[in-house]
């Protein structure tokens, strides 16, 4: 198990290989299809974004009536392909050192990940609780305007655990799996 | 056939969750008792993996090799599940597409039960139950309340028992997304109109499916019907219990074959490779016209959300759980 922690770098990043199981300590910033248009089309972010994880993820949260404080109940990750047309371009626009998702994400992005220093880790999809457990604190939201799941909400972590399925060598377990599966799906049809 | 082996396996459990804390205290309007059911049928479903369906994922997990990302995969989904259940909480964040399935006697009146659905969805919603999750597909807009068109699903179907059964799925998009529909004959893969052709594309979907739909995974097949009723019926096979049999022979036989071959194919779970790919395979079959052979998959992520309860016929509350 290797550890990532806070504050992230290109040159941290690239120490990572796939297949590593790593825990993330620190920040990141949810942010799915609604944020990647958006920085897609030029507009400015309302956080700095430069050497920060970015999080496909549509949290579940909740607003203490009193304190006005949010709590995340849930918070696994979403399909990443989706961004596939963005991700490459917020990466390099931005800076953004590590991308959390689920599902992979294409040539595009693992080339975007090479260039730039950049890993894609993968959360389990559905862990929504044991992923929850992980934020400490929830520091901040952006973009409320998208609706909650869409906005981007900034969080700390700690131990949050993640697969890298592409480096930023250019490997994709991602392209490992699907090749070696298809050579079986001729062998079965 | 499906729905019959479903019934006829459920009726012997009846333990499990406890009814709602109302259920068993002072006077009960029944018009309020059946939101506050279904709230409670919301929430069970949410936050907690039917027993059937539980089996075969803590199977797989003693199946994965140790120290590989597979079974480290499996390790967090059974942490994932014991959390869930014990913080009350959604399983995954995706609380997906809300679907009932009302079985109903005669004379039963669906508009009201209609509004006490979208009752109980809403108040769900604000317990944290469900996730904010309809949108409108026109301007973007999240009302917040999970209520809007055609949300939340609801089918209605008139039985001849006295007790009205309500089973919830609750459909995550990301399985959604993989989710597929054939044309038979499909010459890319060589797949003909007959059972041979119907084996291919399945296996196909699966394979084109890969992690994304967040495996291992549960298929629901229909083969045949139009394209609407056929996509319908195919993810009504997801009410069907995993151990459950298939009446019909050639599909039962199917069904198995279709799950040992695709967990031959290594994709395992999230995709990271391994020997888990599908966990079930539940099949059905509609008429076609002439002209058209379709094949729907409806493919269920491992998050697999499906519960039911019967109601008590005078006072609504839950009598019995059945999964």
């Amino acid at each position: 198990m290797k550890k990532l922690s806070y504050p992230f770098s290109p040159e941290a990043v690239r120490e990572l290989k796939v297949g590593d199981m790593v825990l993330i300590t620190g920040k990141l910033f949810t942010g799915r299809d609604a944020v990647h248009k958006y920085l897609h089309e030029g507009n400015k972010s309302p956080v700095n974004l430069k050497n920060q994880i970015i999080y496909h993820c549509g949290p579940v949260t909740m607003k203490d009536k009193k304190t006005g404080k949010w709590t995340v109940t849930a918070a696994g990750p979403t399909t990443s392909i989706r961004e596939e047309p963005y991700q490459w371009e917020v990466i390099r626009d931005h800076g953004i050192v590590g991308v959390i998702g689920k599902g992979g994400m294409g040539q595009k992005t693992l080339d975007a990940c090479k260039e730039y220093g950049c890993v894609y880790l993968h959360a389990v999809g559905g862990a929504a609780q044991v992923l929850a457990e992980k934020i400490k604190s929830v520091d901040g939201l952006y973009l409320e305007e998208f609706g909650l799941p869409e906005a981007i909400w900034e969080l700390t972590v700690e131990d949050f655990p993640v697969v890298v399925t592409m480096d930023a060598h250019g490997n994709s377990l991602h392209m490992e799996v699907e090749a070696a599966s298809k050579e079986i799906l001729k062998t079965v049809i | 056939m499906a729905k019959k082996a479903s019934a006829k396996s459920t009726a012997k459990k009846t333990t499990k969750k406890t009814t709602s804390k109302k259920s068993n205290s002072k006077k009960i309007d029944p018009k309020k008792q059946t939101v506050e059911s279904l709230i409670e049928l919301i929430r069970i479903t949410s936050t907690i993996i039917p027993d059937d369906v539980a089996k075969v994922l803590m199977k797989a997990r003693t199946q994965e090799e140790q120290n590989t990302t597979a079974s480290y995969a499996m390790n967090i989904i059974k942490d994932n599940m014991d959390l869930a259940k014990f913080k009350s909480q959604p399983l995954c964040q995706d609380t997906g597409t809300v679907i009932f399935f009302v079985y109903h006697p005669p004379g039963f009146f669906q508009n009201q039960f209609k509004e006490s659905i979208k009752k109980a969805v809403v108040e769900a919603t604000k317990k944290g139950y469900l996730r904010q999750n309809s949108v409108n597909s026109l301007t973007g807009e999240n009302a917040g309340t999970n209520l809007g068109e055609g949300h939340p699903s609801i089918h209605f179907y008139e039985t001849n028992k006295k007790e009205v059964e309500v089973k919830l799925v609750l459909k995550g998009g990301g399985c959604e997304n993989v989710s597929a529909q054939y044309s038979l004959p499909d010459t890319t893969l060589g797949a003909g109109r007959d059972l041979e052709g119907v084996r291919k594309v399945v296996i196909d979907a699966v394979y084109k499916a890969q992690g994304k739909g967040c495996g291992p995974g549960a298929l629901g097949v229909c083969i045949g019907g139009d394209r609407a009723d056929s996509a319908y019926a195919a993810k009504k096979q997801l009410l069907r219990k995993l151990d459950d049999k298939n009446s019909i022979s050639e599909l039962a036989k199917l069904e198995n074959e279709i799950v040992e071959t695709c967990n031959k194919l290594g994709i395992g779970p999230m995709g990271f490779g391994g020997k888990t790919t599908l966990i079930s395979c539940k099949m059905t079959h509609a008429n076609r016209v002439p002209a058209s052979f379709f094949v729907s998959i409806s493919y269920m992520c491992w998050a697999f959300r499906r519960q039911g309860i019967v109601m008590d016929s005078k006072k609504n509350t839950i009598k019995k759980w059945l999964y």
